[in-house]
C-alpha cells in the first residue's frame, strides 16, 4: 500500500503578520516557517505509524512550493517517508494546489492520501477534498481515529455534535486532525537519514487558478478593554445585555 | 439563471446559519439580477422548506432520498449538480461548516469554479467578485476575487444578523439517478453527545484554561454554562492533562468556534489559543493576573480569582434572567 502525505509550508504559528506592498502581500521577513501543525503532527506521524506496523509500504510526501520550501519538507522528511516531491509552483488558490497534487498523484497510484485538516494560512480546509474528486476518490474530512485493514479504511470523524464512524474502501483521501496520532520530534539519526533520501523537483501539470487575492487587511485594534470589578458581576452582566446586546 | 444554496437539516429542524446561508444567496441573487433556489436533501417536512420563503428563497428543490438523511458528500455533490444544471446556476452556496467543508470543494474541482471557503462579506462586484475571508486563522483578512465563470461560495456561520421577510418558497421535486460510488462510504456508528450544545455552532462559550486549577473545578464552568443556556470550552494543556473532553479543545490545534460571546475563565490568551475564537463578537476575559495576554483581546475584564467571581457571575445571570421574565 503506498502513501502520499501532503504537507505545506506555513509561517509558525506564533508569527506576528505584517503587510506590505501597499497591502497586497505578506511582508515574510523575519518569518519563521514551519509544517503546517495538522499535516505534521496527525497526517505525517499516522503515515509513519502504519509503515512501523507492516501496514503501508511506501510513504511519499508532496508539497507544492518553490525552491525555498525545500528546509521544510526536508524537516518533514526528518520525521521519515521514502522520497519527497516538490512540485515546483506557487499557488495560494485551492483548486490550482490541488490539481498539481492530483496529476502528479496519477503518475504513482496511491492508496491513501493524507492531509491536514486545513492549513493554517489560508485555512481553506478545501484542498483534500478537491483531491478527492480530480482522483475519483472518498473522502473523510475531521478524521480522529485511522485504522486500515486489508483494503478497508476505518476512520472516526466528527460530525456536529458527536463522532461518527465510516468504512470506505480505498483508493481514500483523509483529512486528519487531533486524535489521528501523537506528535513526534525527530531524532538525529532521522535526520542523518533524511538527507541521504531523495528529494524529487517536479514541474507542474498546466492548470490556471481561478481565483486570487487581491489585498490583505488587518483585523482592527479591539476598541479598548472595559474592566468591571470582581465585585460587580451584576454590572457585567448588564453591559453584556445593554451595551454588547449578547444576552 | 439562479443562485443555488445547500441547506442542511438535522432531525426535522433547519438552523439558524442555514438561514444565514439562504439570506446571504437571497442578497447575491438580487445583486446579480436572479433568484434563489434552495437545495433540500433528504427527510423534510414541506413547510419547513416552504419557511425558506422568509429568508428568501423562491424556490426549493427537493431531493428526497432517505439516504442523504445523513452527509455522503459525493451524493451530494452529484445532487447539487444536478440541481445547478437544472437552474442554470452561475453561484453555488452552502456553508462553512463539517458538511459544507466536504462537498463544496468537490463542486469545485468538478466546475473547475474558483472557491472562496469561509466567506464573511459579500461579493464586491465592482471589483470583480471579491468576497473578504479570515487567513492566518484570523490574524489576516484576504480579499479574494474568484476569476471563473462558476463561482462556489462557503459562508462562515454566525456572520450574518438574520431579517424575515413575507415569502414562502415553492417547492419542486428533483429526481437524481445516484451511483455506486455516491454512497461507496458506509456509516458504521454515530455517537451524538447527548445534552450538550455542539461548540462549533454556539452562539455562547463559556471556556476554561489551566487556571481553574483541576478538573474538581469544573462544576463552576459547567452551572455559569448551564445559567446561559452556553456551550463548554478549553485550553489545550486542559485537554491533554484529560481535565477536559477533547472535542472542547479550541484553538490553533483544535477547534472553531464563532459565538456572540466567549467567557474566558483562567486562559492567558496565548496566540494559538485565540487563533480559535478571534471570530467571537464579544470577549469576556476572567483572569487574576492584570498582565494576561488575553486582556488585549477582550472587550469586557475583570481581574480577580475565577473561583471566587463564577458563583457570583452564575448568580448574577440568574437574577438578570428573572428581571427579564
Ligand atoms: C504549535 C502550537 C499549537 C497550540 N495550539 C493550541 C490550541 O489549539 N489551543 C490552546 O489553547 N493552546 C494551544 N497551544 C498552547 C498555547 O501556546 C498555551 O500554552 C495554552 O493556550 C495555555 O493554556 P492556558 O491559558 O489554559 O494555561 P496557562 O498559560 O498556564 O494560563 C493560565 C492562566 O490562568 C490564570 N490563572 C491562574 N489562576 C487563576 C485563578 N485562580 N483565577 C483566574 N485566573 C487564574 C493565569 O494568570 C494564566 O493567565 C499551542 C501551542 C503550540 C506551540
Ligand atoms: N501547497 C501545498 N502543498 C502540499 N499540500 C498542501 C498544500 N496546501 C495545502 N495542502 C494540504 O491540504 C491541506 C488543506 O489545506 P488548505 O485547503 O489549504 O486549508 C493541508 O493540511 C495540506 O495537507
Amino acid at each position: 500500500m503506498k502513501i502520499l502525505v501532503c504537507i505545506s509550508q506555513v509561517p509558525d504559528t506564533s508569527t506576528k503578520i505584517v503587510l506590505k506592498d501597499n497591502n497586497t502581500a505578506i511582508n515574510n521577513q523575519g518569518v519563521t516557517y514551519v509544517i503546517n501543525p495538522y499535516d505534521e503532527w496527525y497526517a505525517l506521524i499516522r503515515a509513519l505509524e502504519l509503515k512501523e506496523a507492516g501496514i503501508a509500504g511506501d510513504v511519499h510526501l508532496v508539497t507544492v512550493g518553490k525552491a525555498d520550501t525545500e528546509p521544510v519538507i526536508r524537516k518533514a522528511l526528518a520525521l521519515g517517508g521514502d522520497e519527497a516531491i516538490r512540485i515546483d509552483a506557487d499557488s495560494n488558490d485551492p483548486y490550482e494546489t490541488a490539481n498539481y497534487i492530483a496529476e502528479y498523484a496519477k503518475t504513482i497510484g496511491y492508496d491513501l492520501i493524507l492531509c491536514g485538516k486545513e492549513s493554517i494560512d489560508y485555512n481553506n480546509g478545501a484542498v483534500g477534498a478537491m483531491l478527492a474528486e480530480l482522483l475519483d476518490a472518498d473522502y473523510i474530512g475531521f478524521a480522529s481515529d485511522i485504522q486500515i485493514a486489508e483494503n478497508t479504511a476505518t476512520v472516526k470523524r466528527e460530525i456536529e455534535g458527536g463522532e461518527e464512524t465510516d468504512i470506505s474502501n480505498l483508493p481514500l483521501v483523509i483529512a486528519c486532525q487531533k486524535g489521528v496520532a501523537e506528535a513526534r520530534i525527530p531524532n538525529m539519526r532521522g535526520i542523518m537519514a533524511a538527507r541521504t533520501r531523495p528529494l524529487k523537483v517536479v514541474t507542474p501539470a498546466a492548470v490556471s487558478a481561478v481565483t486570487s487575492i487581491l489585498s490583505y487587511e488587518l483585523p482592527p485594534a479591539k476598541a479598548g478593554i472595559k474592566l468591571v470589578s470582581p465585585d460587580n458581576m451584576a454590572e457585567l452582566v448588564e453591559l453584556l445585555h445593554a451595551e454588547a446586546k449578547v444576552i | 439563471m439562479s443562485v443555488i444554496v445547500l441547506v442542511e437539516h438535522n432531525e426535522g429542524n433547519v438552523k439558524k446559519k442555514n438561514f444565514e446561508a439562504v439570506q446571504y444567496a437571497a442578497s447575491i441573487a438580487q445583486k446579480t439580477g436572479t433568484t434563489v433556489t434552495a437545495v433540500v436533501l433528504g427527510t423534510l417536512a414541506n413547510d419547513e422548506m416552504e419557511n425558506l420563503g422568509k429568508y428568501g428563497a423562491q424556490k426549493v428543490l427537493h431531493v428526497a432520498d432517505a439516504r442523504l438523511d445523513e452527509l455522503h458528500a459525493r451524493a451530494y455533490t452529484s445532487a447539487l449538480l444536478a440541481a445547478a444544471q437544472k437552474e442554470a446556476a452561475k453561484i453555488i452556496i452552502a456553508l462553512h461548516d463539517i458538511n459544507g467543508r466536504a462537498v463544496a470543494p468537490r463542486l469545485s474541482a468538478k466546475l473547475k469554479a474558483g472557491l472562496v471557503a469561509g466567506a464573511l462579506s459579500y461579493p464586491d462586484l465592482d471589483k470583480g467578485f471579491v468576497i473578504k475571508k479570515a487567513v492566518f486563522s484570523g490574524k489576516a483578512f484576504a480579499y479574494v476575487n474568484i476569476t471563473s465563470d462558476v463561482k462556489v461560495i462557503t459562508l462562515m456561520p454566525n456572520t450574518f444578523q438574520l431579517n424575515k421577510v413575507d415569502g414562502k418558497a415553492t417547492i419542486e421535486k428533483l429526481d437524481v439517478s445516484f451511483g455506486d460510488k455516491d454512497f461507496g462510504i458506509k456509516i458504521k456508528e454515530v455517537n451524538k453527545i447527548k445534552g450538550e450544545i455542539p461548540l462549533a455552532d454556539a452562539q455562547l462559550v463559556v471556556s476554561g484554561g489551566r487556571g481553574m486549577k483541576g478538573p474538581e473545578n469544573w462544576g463552576l464552568i459547567e452551572d455559569l454554562a448551564k445559567e446561559l443556556g452556553a456551550a463548554t470550552a478549553c485550553s489545550r494543556p486542559v485537554a491533554d492533562s484529560h481535565w477536559r473532553p477533547h472535542h472542547e479543545h479550541v484553538g490553533q490545534t483544535g477547534g472553531t468556534v464563532r459565538p456572540d460571546l466567549y467567557i474566558a475563565v483562567g486562559i492567558s490568551g496565548a496566540i494559538q489559543h485565540l487563533a480559535g475564537v478571534n471570530g467571537s463578537k464579544t470577549i469576556v476575559v476572567i483572569n487574576k493576573d492584570p498582565e494576561a495576554p488575553f486582556f488585549k483581546a477582550a472587550n469586557y475584564g475583570v481581574v480577580g480569582d475565577a473561583l471566587e467571581i463564577l458563583p457570583r457571575l452564575t448568580l448574577a445571570v440568574e437574577k438578570f434572567k428573572q428581571n427579564h421574565k
